[in-house]
């Protein structure tokens, strides 16, 4: 298989390189030999059945999870640049009670001020230009537990641009949100990697948006079993293999 | 003391006449707020009945103190707590079981030890009496400097950790993501709530002591609608209800932290009632 084929190459872009990784817990290997080009501007869809192994290939580039092999982050012309990460937790269920704002969600990540004194007025103006980013300034006061699961990604990816990330990484953004939320919701990530040339990687169950969006699919099974284009993945003996044998989602 | 029985002289209240309800007083305007703050962690990090077996096992500390002849067994009780704490932090992050269920393991693991040193070698145990109805009338200046100083250190703890906290209750990894070490985090915040159910515990009292850690905080949720407003009216109801229910078991006669329980549990009933609704 050919690696990192799409979106240019590794010596004209800012790339993501993943190379040999492997993840062992106990006696049981979870991960082995996984080698992944990620490049800026580029959508990379990570797909696989449940227990695949997406999760834990997160937490190794997030740095939750201790590995082998090797993750790094190469600028053309610059060594040893240090990457910035923004991550977007699978969406959890909030307690429509919490007593948390949107505001406050982003004084606890963003600002030293102790959040029981509410946000300043500069740092509110701050969390209004995150929100814009989304489309999603109107939001700013309304409480995390009574948020739609569209409203609730949008919000969460927002804080994952603050400050804008070299690799944006979204954990499942597609489940619990409804189809128009999820095409609205793609087009504004395709968006987002255009307008600040970032690489975004993301794990779905949903394959329907993946031939617009993605330009590169890969398919997970403990290793890399499939990689290339949706329509090469999708299509697939690998592909039908994995889903038809343990039903994951198609 | 007598600045402050000065200015309890020069109101022209009866019930600040004796010494002992001026101590009390000004333990209750320390203790409340520290509640308060504490609470809104408490509720929001789902540790209601964790804090509850803390003050069990602050009892077991004080049985063991006082076996070994310890003058003030207080800071074995301490020690004791927080061991327990780490403890169960420790344990709980490597067991499969629910966290209530493993509370109530500790808590009555705890109890038992307490009541087997108590009663050791046909000890009686009326004088453990004490810990377990509470009595902020025997509070005593010393200790009121003690309440002043560890009201200043929470406050200070949670100017400092307040958001990491909370970001670390609202979505751990999202807090772990962003640099926060949530396990250290919960570390602290739980040594913190065993000092304060410790040392609150012979003024408070075992029994009644786990409402003033949760009620402000579970009335404030009802009606809150941001983090500022959960931690202004959580403090707001605390200290209200302090020095109503003070006030309260001056003229019927009846434990004080019972009747500041009660009062709070009146604000937590007429707060459901206003409960916000949805959006």
């Amino acid at each position: 298989m050919n690696i990192g084929s799409h979106g240019g190459s590794c010596g004209h872009s800012c790339c993501l390189r993943i190379e040999d990784l492997g993840v062992k817990i106990g006696n049981e290997t979870i991960l082995e030999k996984i080698n992944l080009h990620a490049h800026c501007g580029e959508l990379v869809a990570l797909i696989g059945p449940n227990g695949a192994g997406k999760s834990t290939l997160i937490k190794s580039i997030l740095g939750q999870q201790d590995y082998t092999g090797v993750i790094s982050f190469s600028v053309p012309g610059q060594r040893n640049r240090k990457m910035k990460i923004g991550y977007v937790p699978q969406s959890p269920v909030f307690d429509p009670g919490d007593p948390v704002s949107v505001a406050d969600l982003f004084c606890c990540c963003m600002s030293k001020r102790p959040v029981f004194l509410g946000a300043s007025k500069k740092m509110r103006q701050t969390i209004l230009e995150c929100l814009s980013r989304v489309h999603g300034e109107d939001l700013i006061n309304k409480r995390i537990g009574t948020l739609s699961g569209g409203e609730l990604q949008r919000v969460l990816l927002a804080l994952a641009l603050e400050p804008i990330p070299n690799i944006l990484i979204l954990d499942e953004p597609l489940s619990g949100v409804d189809v128009e939320g999820m095409e609205s919701l793609m087009e504004m990530l395709d968006e987002i990697r255009r307008d600040y040339d970032l690489s975004i990687l993301m794990t779905t169950h949903d394959f329907g948006m993946l031939d617009r969006y993605a330009d590169q699919v890969v398919l997970i099974d403990r290793g890399i079993i499939c990689q290339g284009s949706p329509k090469d993945v999708l299509e697939s003996k690998a592909f039908h293999a994995v889903f038809h044998r343990k039903g994951g989602g198609v | 003391m007598s600045l402050w029985y000065a200015i309890c002289d020069a109101l022209p209240l009866d019930i600040l006449h004796w010494n002992f309800m001026k101590n009390a007083f000004l333990a209750v305007l320390l203790m409340t707020p520290l509640f308060g703050l504490m609470s809104t962690m408490i509720v929001t990090g789902k540790m209601s009945f964790f804090s509850d077996a803390l003050g069990h096992s602050a009892f077991t500390g004080i049985a063991i103190g006082a076996i070994f002849g310890i003058a003030s067994p207080t800071w074995v009780a301490v020690a004791f707590s927080a061991f327990f704490a780490l403890l169960f932090s420790y344990v709980r992050h490597r067991s499969n079981q629910a966290a209530d269920t493993l509370i109530g393991v500790f808590s009555s693991t705890a109890v038992a030890l307490g009541i087997f040193i108590a009663t050791f070698n046909g000890n009686s145990f009326t004088k453990y009496n004490k810990y377990l109805i509470g009595d902020i009338l025997s509070v005593t200046p010393g200790e009121i400097g003690i309440l002043g100083l560890i009201l200043l250190a929470v406050v200070i703890f949670w100017v400092l950790f307040s958001n990491k906290m909370s970001l670390s209750s609202i979505h751990p990894q999202l807090a772990s993501s962003r640099g926060v070490s949530v396990g250290i985090t919960q570390a602290v915040f739980t040594t913190a709530i065993a000092i304060v159910v410790t040392l609150a515990i012979s003024w408070v009292g075992l029994l009644i002591l786990n409402s003033l850690m949760v009620l402000p905080g579970a009335t404030s949720r009802n009606i809150a609608k941001n983090l500022k407003q959960y931690h202004l009216f959580s403090v707001v109801f605390a200290l209200i209800s302090g020095i109503a229910g003070l006030v309260l078991s001056y003229f019927l006669g009846v434990s004080a932290g019972a009747s500041i329980s009660l009062v709070m549990a009146l604000f937590f009933a007429i707060s459901f009632l206003f409960r916000k609704v949805g959006r």
